[in-house]
């Protein structure tokens, strides 16, 4: 009998499965549950966008692309990209397309870390930045973020984290699971304590579009961030295209001229007809984000004023399609709170604890699901904290 | 006023609560608008959207296209009433076109809608022609697709 565990890479056996597995598999045997517990937008794709993709295998466009995704693409983020965030780069050397928002974080850890440095991560936040550092042979450094700062990375929280073994600051704003956002100001505070350091940012941006009543800045859009700034972004959360894993990485050509082998080499090209979809929705999507957005930011505030018409306490989040409400006075850790009333009531959310330090007493609520659901939802959730 | 309406549209059954936040008003307002917008007959109605070849029920519906003699002072509006009274007509439209009003009208059968064709709606002064076509399968009616979606599956996938 082989002994695997002498055959695997060490880094990525300490790596943990995912906590939150548990509820999945719960929730496999009810089909009558209702979920705002997966971080997806329940539109399909809008129908321009999968006919331009339809239309490309009609043609008979199956092959390869090339290795930094097609040049139209290309220009097609690179004048969305200024259009929208007012961020200048250039298609041909700072822009790559990748598979999904995911493969760019990879990308970009990989492309910069050597083993032992340092990763500075914000928490609560989406679960794949530490372990992606760690299998990378880095060393995920977590910052416990606040509910009293609205999740905000504070720069006297950043300035007591890093250390001569630091190289690279992940910002995961507009936040999953927190709703959070960084406005200007914040991310001014952070530039300052990093500007002067050979401290990287790997800006997570894929909620960039889903922010409601602010603008999105970037970090990029700081003065002096732009050069240190890789920028992560993609198509899935802002035109529903999540299965067709397009997303794109932003940066100085110095770096994507060497992420690019990391990405030849791993993964060849993003998928040819994905590609054809993405152009079609850069090219004439901008009015259905706004449509989506508009209908996240209805439910958005009907569940606010739901948790809160409840006594609970969520502080109002600005971004993504996230809330994240205190379950304190419940009693109840995160993960008892949401096992019981997925047991209950049939409706899964996600223990806070899932997304690191900083978690517990808080859950996860995805909005993007429809307002009928929602309404059930608030409803058996009044329920359980009668009957509980 | 529109976005609500235009939401009822898409779904009567959002609480007052879930309208509400979906157009920037309190509950007590949104009912406000909408006692209003029924008493002056904006909003007529709220129906559910059934597709009836699902059941065992085998009634016909037919697009009736109707030629008319327009009558002095009352134009096309008398002729026009006097076919929308039958309670078989579901729908009834002036049109623009090579002919003059689309009539709807839902039968237990063929025979049930040929009668009312030829014995009622023929019959009415005014009416000059006729051409009735019956509607074999509906696809989508009210933006609502007929037939069901198919659901990709879904596994454990956390994002």
């Amino acid at each position: 009998m082989m002994d695997y565990s002498k055959i695997l890479n060490r880094q990525i056996q300490g790596v943990a499965p995912s906590a939150i597995r548990k509820f999945f598999d719960l929730l496999e045997d009810m089909p009558d549950a209702i979920s705002l517990g997966v971080g997806e937008p329940d539109f399909p794709t809008p129908w321009h966008i999968r006919d331009a993709g339809i239309y490309s295998l009609e043609k008979g466009f199956t092959r390869y692309s090339p290795n930094a995704g097609f040049s139209e693409l290309r220009r097609q983020i690179s004048s969305y990209m200024m259009r929208r965030f007012s961020l200048k780069y250039d298609p041909m050397g700072e822009i790559l397309v990748t598979v999904g928002g995911s493969e760019g974080l990879d990308l970009a850890l990989r492309c910069i870390l050597e083993p032992g440095d340092e990763v500075i991560i914000p928490t609560p936040s989406f679960v794949c930045y530490g372990p992606l550092v760690s299998m990378s042979h880095g060393v995920p450094v977590l910052v416990e973020t606040k509910v009293e700062d609205e999740f905000r990375l504070t720069p006297e929280q950043l300035k007591a984290a890093i250390t001569d073994k630091t190289r690279a600051l992940i910002l995961p704003y507009p936040c999953n699971p927190t709703g959070g956002i960084m406005e200007k100001q914040d991310l001014e505070a952070i530039a300052q304590v990093l500007q002067g350091t050979d401290i990287m940012v790997i800006s997570d941006e894929i909620y960039a579009e889903l922010t409601y009543g602010v603008h999105h800045t970037s970090i990029a859009n700081i003065p002096g961030m732009w050069e240190r700034t890789l920028l992560v972004n993609g198509f899935s959360k802002a035109f529903s295209m999540t299965g067709w894993r397009m997303g794109f990485l932003c940066g100085p050509r110095e770096l994507i001229g060497q992420i690019i082998k990391l990405h030849q080499y791993g993964i060849m090209s993003a998928p040819t007809t994905s590609q054809y979809a993405a152009i079609e929705a850069m090219k004439n999507g901008d009015a259905d984000i706004e449509a989506m957005k508009a209908e996240y930011d209805a439910r958005r505030q009907f569940l606010l004023q739901g948790f809160r018409d409840l006594g609970m306490e969520c502080f109002e989040p600005k971004g993504a399609f996230y809330m994240f409400p205190s379950i304190k006075t419940s009693g109840l850790s995160s993960e008892e709170f949401c096992e019981q009333f997925l047991l209950k009531e049939h409706v899964a959310c996600i223990p806070g604890t899932g997304f690191g330090p900083g978690g517990e007493g808080f859950i996860r609520c995805c909005y993007a699901t429809s307002m009928k659901e929602l309404g059930i939802a608030l409803e058996k959730l009044e329920h359980f904290l009668k009957h509980r | 006023m529109n976005n609500l309406l235009r939401l009822l549209e898409s779904d009567c059954t959002l609480s007052k609560k879930q309208l509400g936040a979906m157009v920037g008003a309190s509950p007590e307002r949104v009912e406000e608008m909408i006692r209003d917008l029924e008493k002056k007959n904006i909003i007529l109605g709220y129906k559910a959207v059934v597709d009836w070849d699902a059941t065992d029920r085998n009634d016909v519906t037919a697009l009736i296209e109707v030629k008319v003699e327009p009558q002095r002072d009352t134009g096309f509006d008398r002729i026009a009433e006097r076919i929308y009274q039958y309670e078989e007509v579901e729908a009834c439209y002036l049109m623009s076109g090579s002919f003059d009003m689309t009539v709807i009208i839902s039968g237990r059968s063929l025979k049930e809608v040929s009668n009312f064709v030829s014995l009622k709606l023929s019959t009415i002064e005014g009416v000059k022609s006729t051409a009735t076509h019956f509607i074999l399968k509906k696809y989508k009616d009210n933006h609502l697709i007929f037939k069901k979606q198919e659901k990709q599956e879904e596994g454990f996938v956390f994002v």
